[in-house]
Formats: C-alpha cells, structure tokens, sequence
C-alpha cells in the first residue's frame, strides 16, 4: 500500500493563537481518512494547508507523491478541494459553473461538455443545469460544488465538512457519492463533526481537538475505547424513580429529570435483560431511550471536556 | 503547455466568465453610462451658463470643456463595479477554489482587468457618443483620438488594479466602500468641472496635484486642443505608478493565507 498523504510535525498559528500543533497523519491511497472534531479543532485549517492555500508555519506534507513545499503546483494538479472555502459562481447557472472547471482543466470543448452532462445526470441536476445557481438549494450546491470538483478526475478529494446543514435525504446521497468515489480507487481526506458520519464512510480516523490528534484508529476501535453507551429510563414520578434505583442498583441518577443512566451497548439482549432486572418496578417507567455513543462523548472520553466549548470563529471562516 | 500559454489561455477563460456575468446582468452597463451623462447634463445646465465666469476661455463651450471630467468619472464609476465584483469572488469563496486549481494563479485577476477594460471603454464609447448628440464638437483628428484612446486604458488599468486590490483586501462588500467613495470624490477636486486656478487656498493645491487633474487635462488637450502643458508626462506616470501599486498589491494579497 503507498500513502497518499503524508503529514508529519504540521504546525500553524494565527497570530498567537496555536491552531495545529504538531500534526502527524498518514492516508492510504484508496481509503476514506476522516478528521473528526468539533469547530475550532483546526480541521479546516489541515484541508486548507494540504491544498496549498494556507501556508503551515513547520512540518512536511507530501500529497499524491509531491512535496507541498517544493511542488504546489502538482499537488494541485492531482487534488479536487470541496467545502466550506470552495464554492460555486452564483452568477452562472450549474452547466455554465461545470463548463468553466473544464476550460480550466484544459478538458477541450466536445470533452468538456461531455463531462458536464454526465456529472449534472449524475448528481440529479440536470433539470437545473439552464438555471443561475441563486436558484439552488443547499443540497443542490453542496452536489454542484462536488460535481465541479470531480470534473478534473483528481485523485485525492478533500472533503470539508461536506454534509454540514444538509437535510437527511441530502446527506445520505452525499455519502452514497463519496462511496462511489472510493470505489472508483480516488483517496479522500474527510472532516466531520458527525461521529456517525466517520462510521459511515472512514477506513481510518483521527480525532482532532484544540490543533492536536488525541486519538487516531478505525470507527470500531474508536467506538470501542467510548463507554458513552448507555440506556436511559424516564420515571412518572419520584416514588417511581426510588424503586427503580433499588432495583438496578449501579445507574446514574438524575432527580431532576427523573431519569436513571444506566451504561449499556444498547443491544436488544441487553436491553430485554435491563427490564428483567427492574421486573414490577417497569411500570413507574414511562420512557426508555437508547443512546449510542455520539462525538460529544468521544470528547468527554478523549480529552476531558465537551465539543461545545471551544472557539468557533475560526472554523466558521470561509 | 509553457507558462505564458497557461496564463493566456486562463486568463482568456477568466474573462469569459467575467464577460458572462457582465451581459447576464446589462443593468450594470445601462448605470455605467446613465449615471455620467446624467452628471453631463447637470453640470451643463448648472454651469453650462457660467463658463466664461469659470474662466474655461471664450472659445471653449462648456460641454467641451466638461466631458473629459465626465469621460473619468465613467472610469471610476466602472473601477467600483470591478471592486466589488472582485470583493464577491474573494468572499463567496470561489477564489479559494481557483486557488486550489493547477491554473495560471494570475488568470484569476487579469480577468476582471481585462473585463473591466472591456466594460469601461464600452461605457467610455457610450458617453462620447451621447455627449456629441448634445453638441460635444472634439477638434481631435485620428491620431488624437487614438492617443486619448491609450490615455483612456491606462487610467482603467490603474484604477482596475488598484479596485482589485481593494476587492480582495476588504472582507465585505461595505470593506470597498472607502474605496468607490474617494475614487468618485476626486474628480470633483480636480480639473474636472472648474479650472483649479479659480479655486482657493488648499482645495487648489490638492486639485493641482491629484491624480484626476493630469488625466482630465490630457484628454482635454487632445479632444479639444486645449494647451495641455507638462500634464501628458504626470499623467502618464501617475498611471504607471498607481498600476505598479495597484497589481504589487494584488499580487501580495492574492498569495496571501486564505481567510487572514
């Protein structure tokens, strides 16, 4: 297997505020890499510096076999960029958009032309292709932006955040998009703040928080280093809520939502054995939830504190 | 493929799409030459009656005497459309994908130069063409004209450079306020409309020796056969140095982190 990317010692700083510090990765060629972390955690920063246009203070990247450093010009050429920085001309409508990625591909008209049709046929845009791209919503952007990107035939696509505020349906035909892709054999650098969407997609993943890699390995050992699954049952009343503690014996008791957390994998053998042990005491339960591990509990294992803390001015930057 | 075809060809696709947005949207143009000869005919009727007391000369209408005023507040009015269309770009983010693109990286900018030279001289065209309607009698022959032609392309360039720059260093679109306001000030301080000498005191000084007067001057000279003196020579380099200015720091801010 050879690397696609390589990073080693990556280091950057705006002004005095640190926002990589001494990032290590490595990506196979013909996988899926997920960088995993809340806003702030400098994912977008790494996308921004591996497609050259933001200059790392230390450290070596090779991309598809080039130095970063030495050779931008054909990282350039290999990779396709889609995200938070990317964008779309909203003066132009979406054939017009693609047409002008393969003019400057140098792809020839009949050839740039016949790539475009494809790509809007294939991302469900071809009803829309003659209109500005004004027009579009979210969902129909994010798969233009996407489009436009492919339509170079790159063999490395970073993917920043590409699912963020798309509705359900939106993102799973993003996600069935990127699974195409890697088929196909190209590699992909995605980050996320869904731990649901690293499982989804990720060979391999690296959680990033405050500009450092805390954890790195694929979604089940991730998952498995997590004790963030547990069941929670909601009481009627407090009366409820007493016999059912008795009866369970080690749960996390909340008085004030008059709920017990009790650790589980959420499994149905495991839930079905939880209700055999609170036996008559099931009737004061007006509720049961299971809740799997999600990021906000990968960071509470890592790293000792919540997502929702850290500064969110920098990743919000386009 | 060499550099230089890269860069010609890039640049050639920039300027289509620049093109495009300009012909999508002719309400742009339609302004670039409403708004100047809007102000032609208000200062024709404004003042129209007073040249001899402005001291433009007995043998100069005031219309003659006016219009290269106008002709460069056309180029300003279209260097604030090339500010803000570049400023777009910049903060819709479609520059951070040019820049991640194995493109010529200086296609992006000569783009909106060259499609802004395209638009101003049409605007440019425009304006002289409603001015002679209204009774503009230019004395130039071919080669004048010519020359006011080349004196024309010159000061787009600059102001287009520099509108650049601005585009791109402002975050938002009200970062290039500052910008379109001077560069819509200036003729008013100048030799545009009344010769600096029958103005006073400081206002005369800085109208003697900003930018707009040389220019204004020098096409006054050539269109009307008006003495213009040693203004061709200011003129000339006030251009090239606003220019050199103008594209240095582009160039600084288009290389430049994305997001700082």
């Amino acid at each position: 297997m050879t690397s696609a990317i390589t990073a080693t010692g990556l280091r950057k700083s705006f002004g005095d505020k640190v926002v990589l510090d001494g990032i290590d990765l490595e990506v196979e060629s013909g996988t899926t890499f997920s960088l995993l972390g809340p806003n702030g955690a400098g994912k977008t920063t790494m996308v921004q510096i591996m497609s050259t246009v933001v200059h790392a203070d230390a450290g070596d990247v090779r991309v598809a076999g080039h130095d970063l450093a030495r050779e931008p010009a054909a990282v350039r050429a290999a990779i396709g960029v889609t995200g938070q920085f990317s964008a779309i001309d909203s003066l132009l409508t979406g054939e017009e958009n693609l047409l002008l990625m393969a003019d400057l591909h140098h792809l020839g008209r009949a050839e740039g032309r016949r790539r475009a049709a494809g790509l809007l046929d294939q991302f469900g845009l071809a009803d829309s292709a003659r209109k500005t791209t004004m027009t579009y919503s979210g969902g129909m952007k994010r798969r233009l932006d996407l489009a436009m990107t492919l339509i170079g035939d790159p063999r490395v696509i970073f993917l920043d955040e590409p699912t963020t505020g798309l509705d359900p349906r939106s993102r799973r035909m993003m996600w069935q998009i990127i699974r195409q892709l890697v088929a196909g054999g190209v590699t992909i650098l995605l980050t996320t703040q869904m731990l649901d969407e690293a499982d989804e997609l990720a060979d391999r993943v690296a959680v990033l928080d405050h500009g450092k890699v805390v954890a790195a390995g694929s979604p089940e050992e991730l998952k498995r280093s997590i004790p963030g699954a547990h069941v929670r049952l909601h009481f009627a009343d407090a009366t409820g809520l007493d016999a059912g503690a008795r009866a369970l014996g080690e749960a996390f008791r909340h008085d004030d939502t008059l709920t017990l957390e009790v650790p589980s994998d959420g499994g149905a053998v495991a839930v079905r054995e939880l209700l055999n042990r609170l036996g008559d005491t099931a009737a004061g339960v007006d509720d049961v939830s299971v809740h799997t591990p999600d990021l906000d509990d990968v960071f509470f294992a890592l790293t000792g504190h919540p997502t929702a803390e850290p500064t969110p001015e920098m990743e919000n930057a386009r | 493929m060499t550099t230089m075809t890269l860069a010609v060809r890039d640049s050639a696709t920039m300027t289509r799409r620049s093109i495009r947005h300009v012909l999508r949207y002719p309400v742009t143009l339609v302004v670039a030459v409403g708004v100047p000869v809007l102000l032609l005919l208000l200062f024709i009727g404004v003042f129209g009656a007073l040249k001899a007391g402005l001291g433009t000369g007995p043998h100069v209408s005031y219309i003659d005497y006016v219009l290269p005023g106008i002709i460069v507040m056309t180029i300003a009015y279209g260097s604030s459309v090339t500010t803000q269309s570049v400023n777009r770009d910049s903060t819709e983010g479609i520059i951070g994908r040019f820049r991640t693109m194995a493109i010529s990286p200086s296609s992006v900018l000569n783009g909106h130069v060259a499609t802004a030279l395209v638009r101003t001289l049409v605007s440019a065209a425009a304006v002289i063409g409603v001015a002679i309607g209204l009774g503009f009698r230019p004395t130039a022959d071919a080669g004048r004209w010519l020359a006011a032609a080349g004196v024309v392309v010159l000061f787009v360039l600059a102001l287009s450079w520099l509108a650049v720059a601005v585009g791109l260093a402002a975050k938002t679109v009200e970062g290039t306020t500052g910008f379109i306001l001077i560069v819509q000030i200036l003729p008013f301080i100048s030799s545009a409309f009344v010769p600096p000498g029958q103005m006073s005191g400081s206002v005369r000084w800085f109208a003697e020796n900003e930018p707009f007067t040389p220019v204004i001057d020098t096409l006054r000279g050539l269109l009307t056969g008006t003495p213009s003196g040693g203004t061709v020579l200011a003129a000339v380099a006030w251009c090239a140095g606003l220019t050199l200015a103008g594209y240095l720091w582009a160039r600084v801010l288009f290389r430049r982190d994305l997001n700082r």
